[in-house]
């Protein structure tokens, strides 16, 4: 019995070293953490994120050079898990992370990885508490408040009806975020908003909320809020008569995936997102087919976030000459360098990128609107 | 006024929703003195079930209800059986507890098979629509639909409990267990069917629920479940016409409040109302005032 073990370990020493000295002959890869849901009720957003990394290291992989080996942690939306998932990645040798998904995970690692000095950029956790007070973690997306500005701004500076009605969900902090933003920006741009009305998560009628913003004779109704409750009040206006100019956020990203739900009814939406699936440039339709290819679904927003993260990450890496031997604080550091400094600009599937210390991400959104239940860029 | 008219409407629309809710509570609660806080678990198998009738089978509409009502019937038998039966001799607050374990329970049944993705239930009438005063006033098919179920719906239960035998025991049994056994009435039968027809009425109302407001998720019949048993407690629980006046002044009350006072305020005023009414009349609008026995 005494043997045999030894003789195990002998043969798994011998393994491990054949396996060592196998990465020593490839070529000089970083090594990045993707942390997200893979499972449980958030494991689309998570699945997304982890297919669109994946897209953007075989590319780079593909071209030669520096390569880039991704460690996948699945954190099921929890934070605790999400540290698990975080010091495990860091164990098998990760310099920096792609991550993570949710808001909530993301809070909790960003502080640890904040403590250990490793290097944080999260694809898709928009809230401000994500990034502030950490100079090491930063965003692909825009944070929630960002969308409410930048909404107003989209309408007033595209000729789109200024009368404007909103409805929100107050107990959310999401939609509430995006709201009072919105509401700010709209007096100064021009926007005359004639109806404010609320819901919470239980509410089951909108018929309240829709005739406020009829009769209040709102030609545009301002949703920053998901998209189920946004399918109710679309067939509750359609019940009514009441056809204005629907205009979304990125929650309602998902509206056209709800099983049975009449895609008409959306027809004419429109929604701010900073990426959209059939925008016909050459770098959205490469990543759009690979992305058919290994899933068989259109990519959603959160799996070229990721896609652009990778990207953002492998090109600081670069750049600073990080390779597979720098230590994770060490490249922590000359990340926040390349990301802060004013020449570092990504170009991604998600649009045009900078960073400045706070962490959040500057780039233009651009509006979709749903035709014959489709996103087609609108042109206004 | 259209406006108030409108409100009004979709007042009494939400409430004939919550009035058949609170008809299956309030006939429950009379006849076998519990609260079936699972009712409202039982509406949204009622709706999806329905749903994947039409979705997946590719059933007519009737058809869907029609089994729904089979399904939730069964489902009411069977919950009756196996939970709430072997509990009868035991204090009313095991068996309250053991109906919110059956709703859990349902609602994770239901997360297993249907997923927590909500889907969108087409509405099973494809009637037009009334338009009135030039069409600032559009009364949907589903309204009108609701509000013809619901009293149809109360006629039918009040002949079936005042002229049918089987309705005569379900008085009696109401009225005293013990004597109503005495006299040869099989009790265990009577609340089985007194389930059976409290389960049917949930799978139209989760048919009706879900045609008025789409969304059908695992947790669809929760808060309206919740918003009916106040309801009926509001119109006087185990009194058929209670329930039917208290789940309408409900609906009314909500719309109205959110459209006149405040949205943030809707079911906070809804409850307020509650609390008000069982303050001045403890035995509910229609209820009939009980003595305790010392």
């Amino acid at each position: 019995m005494k043997n045999t073990k030894k003789i195990l370990a002998v043969i798994l020493v011998m393994a491990m070293a054949m396996a060592m000295s196998s990465f020593a002959l490839a070529e000089d890869a970083i090594t990045i953490a993707v942390i997200g849901p893979f499972t449980g009720a958030a494991a689309i957003y998570g699945n997304s994120c982890r297919y669109g990394a994946q897209i953007a290291a075989e590319e780079i992989n593909a071209q030669g050079g520096l390569q880039v080996k991704l460690i996948e942690g699945d954190d099921v939306h929890d934070p605790e898990k999400s540290i698990n998932a975080y010091n495990n990645a860091l164990d098998n040798g990760a310099q920096m992370v792609d991550g993570c998904t949710t808001t909530t995970p993301c809070i909790a690692v960003g502080a640890q990885a904040n403590e250990d000095r490793v290097f944080m950029l999260t694809p898709s956790a928009s809230s401000e508490d994500v990034v502030n007070g950490k100079d090491n973690v930063f965003q692909v997306c825009f944070t929630d408040p960002a969308q409410g500005a930048a909404s107003a701004e989209y309408i007033s500076g595209h000729g789109l009806p200024t009368k404007v009605a909103i409805i929100y969900n107050n107990a959310d902090a999401y939609s509430t975020g995006i709201y009072q933003t919105f509401k700010e920006k709209a007096g100064e741009v021009g926007i005359e908003v004639v109806s404010e009305t609320t819901f919470t998560d239980e509410t089951t009628d909108f018929s309240v909320q829709v005739t406020a913003a009829k009769d209040a004779g709102a030609e545009l109704v301002f949703l920053p809020i998901y998209y189920t409750p946004a399918s109710m009040i679309l067939q509750t206006a359609k019940g009514m008569e009441y056809a204005p100019v629907w205009f979304g956020v990125d929650g309602m990203d998902g509206i056209l995936t709800i099983e049975g739900f009449d895609t008409s009814l959306a027809e004419g939406v429109m929604l701010l997102t900073p990426f959209s699936a059939d925008a016909q440039d050459e770098q959205t339709v490469n990543f759009v087919t690979k992305y058919k290819e290994l899933t068989g679904e259109i990519p959603n927003q959160f799996a070229a976030d990721s896609y652009d993260a990778i990207y953002a990450l492998y090109t600081a890496s670069v750049n600073a000459g990080i390779d597979g031997s720098t230590s994770p604080e060490d490249a922590c550091e000359l990340l926040i360098g390349q990301f802060t400094s004013p020449d570092f600009k990504i170009e991604g599937v998600t649009g045009t990128m900078t960073w400045d210390a706070s962490g959040m991400v500057t780039k233009t959104p651009t509006a979709v609107v749903i035709e014959n239940g489709v996103y087609v860029g609108f042109n206004g | 006024m259209v406006s108030f008219l409108r409100f009004l409407i979709n007042g009494i629309s939400l409430g004939s929703v919550y009035a058949v809710i609170a008809l299956g509570y309030t006939m429950v609660y009379g006849i076998a003195k519990m609260l079936n806080f699972a009712h409202g678990d039982v509406i949204m198998v009622g709706a999806y079930i329905s749903y994947c009738a039409m979705q997946y089978m590719g059933l007519p509409p009737i058809v869907s209800v029609l089994a729904a009502m089979v399904v939730c019937t069964a489902l009411g038998v069977i919950i009756e059986g196996l939970a709430y039966r072997p509990l009868r001799q035991a204090a009313s607050l095991s068996v309250l507890i053991t109906a919110i374990g059956v709703s859990y329970f349902l609602q994770n049944v239901a997360l297993l098979i249907w997923g927590s993705n909500p889907k969108n239930f087409n509405s099973v009438f494809s009637v037009g629509a009334i338009r009135l005063f030039g069409g600032e006033l559009v009364i949907t098919s589903e309204t009108m639909l609701t509000i013809a179920a619901n009293i149809v719906i109360m006629i039918a239960l009040t002949l079936f409990t005042g002229r049918t035998k089987m309705g005569k025991a379900m008085r009696a049994v109401s009225e005293d267990k013990g004597a109503a056994e005495l006299m040869g009435i099989n009790v265990n039968r009577t609340i089985s069917m007194t389930f059976a027809i409290g389960s049917a009425l949930a799978a139209i109302a989760g048919v009706l629920l879900c045609s008025a407001y789409p969304t059908l998720q695992p947790t669809t019949g929760s808060m309206p479940g919740i918003k009916a048993f106040t309801a009926a407690v509001f119109g006087g629980i185990g009194s058929i016409p209670g329930a039917m006046i208290g789940g309408l002044l409900l609906g009314v009350i909500e719309i109205l409040g959110k459209a006149y006072i405040s949205t943030e305020l809707g079911d906070a005023l809804v409850f307020a109302m509650l609390i008000i009414v069982l303050l001045f009349k403890p035995a509910g609008l229609m209820g009939k005032p009980m003595r305790e026995k010392v």
